[in-house]
């Protein structure tokens, strides 16, 4: 018997009419073996989400695989009857989908959710079924299955929840998982835990893994094969090594060479610039569980006893995981949220004493650049006036704040009649430079970029980064840089600031920081980039 | 968990004091402001109204009292659920309330349970008959229910199935003069209960009905119900253990929120159908200029519906494990 | 707008209620033309049976009913839109406050929206006319006082997750102003939502102006649907036309504002209706 599990031939997906394409997939070919893990990897809209639920006949109403077998124990999946389609399904090829939270039924305890599974495709008992699923549980490392089989999925943390899904994947040791972004929802250090135990399992039972990612640092760690889609088409297939290290299309070669080495950049020393913005000891506390009366409020020290230089011309990196508080402090720093406590300097002034008014009229020195490009513009206006907007409420003439924003448009990459255009009609890494554009318009002294490229593609991401460090070289400005990606922040940052559970662990700069970590956390935060011993391609120039 | 569930109801039932003293000054205000006050009421039944007698009875009802004196007294009579003196029936307005009160609850029982029941079921059958003539036709049903006003609906059926038919009773609660006893009363009430009940139930039931509907879609659409795909569930067992109960939830938030509804409603159908509840007597209190009553009716269906909206929270919190009594 | 337009009339049932709610409006114009005479006047025997000399034929005192339903038609219309307008700036501004500014400003108002929305709105609505003393005026007061702690609740909804969107953010840093974020930048963004939710205001409003009419709650110098049901109620068994033609205008009309509110958010949300 062949090691081949899976065999897709010619595999077209139609999509509804009125889609801005005809076909989500067209004529893709691959195999899975058995204990083998392919990583189909692409950039959104590469149809490799597509092609996943096709295997499991998951496709969304009126999206129809129309060309193409997918063979699977000598059965064409395209072709069987539901009923076929449903026993195979959580029993021969199961799935782990992106986010846990939403893929779990919150109304369900964990425990039946699992056993569901067992009590649709076997005769097992009840007490048989039980001590099966306990002993999932533990197969997948979670703590106390005896109390977490009776657990509602929002009593888990988000790593708990996706051990819970990939049991639920793997109890009747299917042939095939299909593990659609399972990390992508989850913090670096946890993604590590959960590429690792997928690893463990899929070795221990000879499963074959598909595995959708659109991280070139997870396919480095845990991929046999992969296979890299563009616009519904697989353009190149091999083994890991090959298309990591010789990649042979160029699709492939600029995806790679998109990815940020985690190598910092030599950089110039910072020390004897002038410090421009300072906080320190900044305190934020939130309250949750609001309301008159409510006795089970609960606070939470998003930020504590926060302390920051930035210096001019330099790039101030604020790395961590969610909920670690750096995003909470940036906007503490600038006062979108008002700190409890904490000094924040402002070149000669005292930003947290300034009144409304004169706040106000401070604002235009810093200026922020968010994550989210489609959220950032108001839909409703158009691009020229929202980059004239914050000049003219400043005071500056309509007339000249208008040329003034044609000018900005050159200044970030994009044509001139963008100004008469609305928000929607742009990509996400086109409205960021218009949301770059826009925050530039008042000449800030300071730019604070909240995860700014973390929507956005790999290879998207890399131009706007690219923007963002010709931009402050042009215009001398400093910038206070979030992110979660060490990657990123390796190639942007000066100096960096890791938090955690909103304090600061380790400042210090980039190339030092990276070279000898010192706090354990930071340490762990380092050991679970995914692909951290992966280098990118010889320089084979 | 008991314990946490008494604590959860303390607590609910403090909370509600704040409102509930709201309502009070709300009705002290609105009493103030309407046109004469008990003692004119008074002297215009009595027929005889000299300067001297009306102060009199000011000085007695303690109305030449400054407001705040007045407000403090009523207030401090709510608490001890003295409702006042209804002057047209001579009898105290709460013991009026309270004779009237089981009607009015069967009323509003039967049509709560008639329409979320129906409703619930319609819904569940349109959304699962997605876009056949089985959805068309509920969905058009709902959509005219929704848009029938309660009192016409109301003449409506009596002229079809009182007056034409001849099969039920217009009005009352029971057979004037049959004195039945047992089961024959009980059918008896039942007979009177029918048009009222499906008077009253038909809005609603249209309101659940859509609403399940278009819960029942939305949570279609869910991640979680691709999970159970995924593991090969068949859509039934999909249908009825994984969406119906979280598409349950928005109703019974909604039912909790129509309570209020049902007891506007109710004073329209038992005035027409002479239903002997809080409704009617609010209707006749109304009339007869009786604002004492009337707003003594007025209070308690509004405490009614702090009442009811605890016993929904309660409900939610059983049927959604991520609601936290505590 | 071209795709707005085109989403609505796509959707058949929006047409038809607009049809219908269009004939409403016309026959509301034009009704002192079609009937000059006030609607109360005698205009012919007691009773008459409905398609013979009346259309719809005459009530107790001989007032002929299809004047009635046309005059009627101004009183709805009108009630239901000015209560719904009132109701809407209130129920905005206090909703738009509360979610803006967050906080005990949101605590403080949102609690007495709760408490407004614990009172029952129709027997709230009867004793304020009750006590104003029954008049178009008392009727749009008491309709707008019962309805908005609706429109408050959504517009804080709206508000408080338009607060923390980044566009408003970004607002925030350049400097913007509280009034102009929420006038110019929040409020065209939540507009669709309460535009719909105003629809179906109106109509019920005229639900509950007919009902407050019904119970002799009408301003009585006023024709009104809910009127006339009300007095056709004493001679159901012998004149089943004068409960039965007003009511269905009624229906015709709730039935039609409904369709064109459906219509309406689905056309401005399209996202909702494409499953």
């Amino acid at each position: 018997m062949s090691d081949i599990v899976l065999n897709v031939e010619g595999l077209h997906v139609r999509l509804p009419e009125g889609a801005d394409r005809s076909h989500a997939v067209e004529d893709v070919s691959f195999t899975l073996n058995r204990r083998e893990i392919v990583c189909l990897v692409g950039e959104s809209g590469s149809g490799k989400s597509v092609t996943a639920r096709a295997i499991l006949g998951l496709l969304a109403p009126r999206v129809v695989a129309d060309a193409g077998r997918i063979v699977f124990g000598g059965e064409d999946l395209l072709q069987v009857t539901p009923e076929r389609m449903r026993a195979i399904r959580g029993r021969d090829i199961s799935m782990v989908f992106q986010e846990p939270m939403t893929a779990l039924n919150p109304l369900m305890t964990v425990g039946a959710q699992i056993d569901e599974v067992l009590r649709t495709h076997t005769d097992l008992g009840r007490a048989g079924r039980r001590a099966r699923v306990l002993e999932l549980l533990r197969d997948v490392h979670l703590p106390d299955p005896e109390r977490l089989i009776e657990a509602y999925p929002h009593q888990l943390s988000g790593g708990q929840r996706q051990r819970a899904m990939i049991a639920m994947a793997l109890i009747l040791e299917p042939r095939i998982v299909v593990a659609d972004e399972p990390t992508t929802a989850l913090d670096v250090t946890t993604q590590a835990q959960i590429l690792r135990l997928l690893r463990e399992l899929q070795a221990a039972h000879d499963t074959g893994v598909l595995f959708i990612t659109h991280d070139f640092g997870v396919v480095a760690e845990i991929a046999d094969r992969v296979a890299v889609m563009q616009h519904g088409r697989l353009v190149e297939m091999d083994r890991a090594e090959r298309v990591l290290n010789d990649p042979q299309h160029p699709y492939t070669r600029r995806l790679i060479a998109a990815v940020p080495s985690l190598q910092p950049k030599a950089r110039s020393p910072i020390e004897d610039r002038p410090v421009i913005l300072s906080a320190a000891n900044v305190n934020k506390t939130f309250r949750t569980g609001g309301g008159f009366f409510a006795r089970n409020r609960r606070v939470v020290d998003a930020v504590k006893q926060a302390m920051i230089e930035l210096r001019r011309g330099d790039t101030l990196g604020l790395v961590g995981e969610s909920g670690s508080g750096k995003s909470t402090l940036a906007r503490c720093i600038v006062r979108l949220i008002e700190p409890e406590a904490g000094e924040i300097r402002l070149g000669d002034i005292d930003f947290m004493k300034l009144p409304r008014r004169a706040l106000r009229r401070q604002r235009r020195r810093i200026q922020m650049v968010f994550q989210d490009p489609f959220a950032s513009l108001n839909p409703r206006y158009k691009v020229g006036r929202l980059i004239a907007e914050g000049p003219i409420i400043n005071g500056v003439d309509r007339a000249k704040a208008e040329a003034r924003a044609l000018e900005l448009l050159g200044l970030v990459g994009l044509d001139a009649r963008a100004a008469d255009r609305f928000p929607h009609e742009f990509s996400g890494g086109q409205r960021q430079r218009i949301a770059i554009a826009r925050a530039l318009a008042l000449d800030p002294e300071i730019l604070i970029a909240d995860e700014p490229v973390s929507a956005l593609d790999v290879s998207v991401q890399a131009q706007v980064l690219d923007l963002l460090a010709d931009i402050r070289e042009r215009l001398h400005l400093s910038m206070l840089f979030i992110t979660h990606d060490l990657r990123v922040a390796a190639q942007v940052c000066d100096t960096i600031a890791v938090m955690r559970y909103g304090e600061l662990v380790e400042y210090g700069p980039t190339a030092q920081v990276f070279a000898d970590p010192r706090h354990p956390y930071t340490r762990e935060l380092f050991a679970s980039v995914p692909g951290r011993s992966w280098t990118g391609p010889v320089a084979a120039a | 968990m008991s314990v946490k569930r008494l604590r959860f109801i303390v607590r609910r039932l403090l909370q509600a004091v704040p409102t509930v003293l709201t309502i009070v000054v709300i009705n002290f205000f609105l009493l103030h402001l309407a046109p004469g006050d008990a003692a004119l009421v008074l002297a215009g039944e009595a027929g005889s109204a000299t300067p001297e007698y009306m102060a009199d009875l000011r000085a007695r009802f303690g109305l030449d009292q400054p407001l705040y004196v007045q407000l403090f007294a009523y207030i401090k009579n709510i608490l001890v659920l003295d409702l006042g003196y209804s002057f047209r029936h001579n009898q105290p307005v709460l013991d009026l309330i309270l004779a009237r009160l089981g009607p009015t609850l069967l009323l509003m029982g039967t049509t709560l349970v008639l329409s979320v029941g129906v409703g619930v079921l319609l819904g569940l059958l349109a959304a699962i008959g997605l876009r056949t003539w089985r959805d068309n036709l509920i969905s058009v049903l709902a959509l005219v229910s929704y848009a029938t006003p309660l009192f016409w609906l109301g003449l409506m059926l009596i002229i079809v199935f009182s007056i034409q038919l001849d099969w039920l009773p217009t009005s009352g609660m029971e057979t004037i003069g049959a004195f039945y006893e047992g089961w024959p009363r009980v059918i008896d009430i039942a007979r009177h209960l029918v048009l009222p009940a499906v008077t009253l139930s038909l809005f609603y039931l249209a309101v659940y009905t859509r609403l399940m509907r278009a819960s029942m879609l939305e949570q279609a659409g869910m991640d979680y119900v691709t999970t159970a795909r995924a593991k090969g569930l068949t859509e039934r067992r999909i249908t009825f253990v994984h969406v119906l109960r979280n598409a349950l939830l928005p109703v019974v938030t909604v039912a909790g929120i129509q309570v209020g509804g049902l007891i506007g409603g109710s004073v329209v159908v038992e005035t027409i159908f002479g239903w002997p509840g809080l409704g009617l007597l609010a209707f006749q209190s109304l009339f007869a200029r009786d604002l004492n009553l009337l707003f003594g009716i007025f209070f308690l269906s509004a405490c009614l519906v702090v009442l009811v909206n605890l016993i929904v929270d309660l409900v939610y919190a059983l049927l959604d494990p991520r609601i936290e009594l505590a | 707008m071209g795709g707005f337009f085109h989403r609505f009339v796509r959707n058949r049932s929006a047409v038809l209620g607009s049809a219908i709610l269009f004939g409403v409006l016309a026959l509301a114009a034009l009704a002192p033309l079609i009937f000059p005479d006030t609607p109360f006047a005698l205009a012919g025997k007691p009773l008459s049976e409905p398609f013979g000399d009346f259309l719809f034929g005459t009530d107790t005192l001989g007032r002929d009913v299809a004047s009635g339903i046309a005059h009627g038609a101004r009183t709805s219309l009108m009630i239901g839109a000015v209560s719904t307008l009132a109701a809407v700036l209130l129920g905005t501004l206090i909703g738009g406050v509360a979610g803006y500014y967050g906080g005990r400003i949101d605590d403080v108002l949102m609690r007495i929206t709760e408490i407004f929305q614990t009172i029952p709105s129709f027997v709230f609505a009867i004793v304020l006319v009750a006590v104003m003393s029954p008049s178009v005026k008392s009727t749009v007061i008491a309709i707008a006082v019962v309805s908005w702690p609706g429109v408050a609740r959504l517009a804080r909804g709206e508000f408080l997750s338009m607060r923390r969107r980044e566009f408003v953010q970004s607002c925030v840093s350049l400097g913007m102003g509280d009034l102009r974020i929420m006038f110019q930048q929040i409020l065209p963004n939540c507009l669709s939502p309460i535009i719909v939710t105003a629809s179906l205001l109106v109509a019920t409003a005229i639900l509950i102006e007919s009902g407050l009419a019904f119970l002799g709650l009408g301003d009585p110098n006023v024709m009104s649907w809910g009127f006339q049901v009300g007095a056709g109620r004493t001679v159901l068994r012998s004149a089943w036309w004068i409960c039965t033609f007003p009511g269905i205008a009624i229906l015709l009309t709730v039935l039609a504002i409904n369709l064109v509110g459906e219509g309406l958010n689905d056309a401005l949300n399209p996202r909702l209706r494409s499953a």
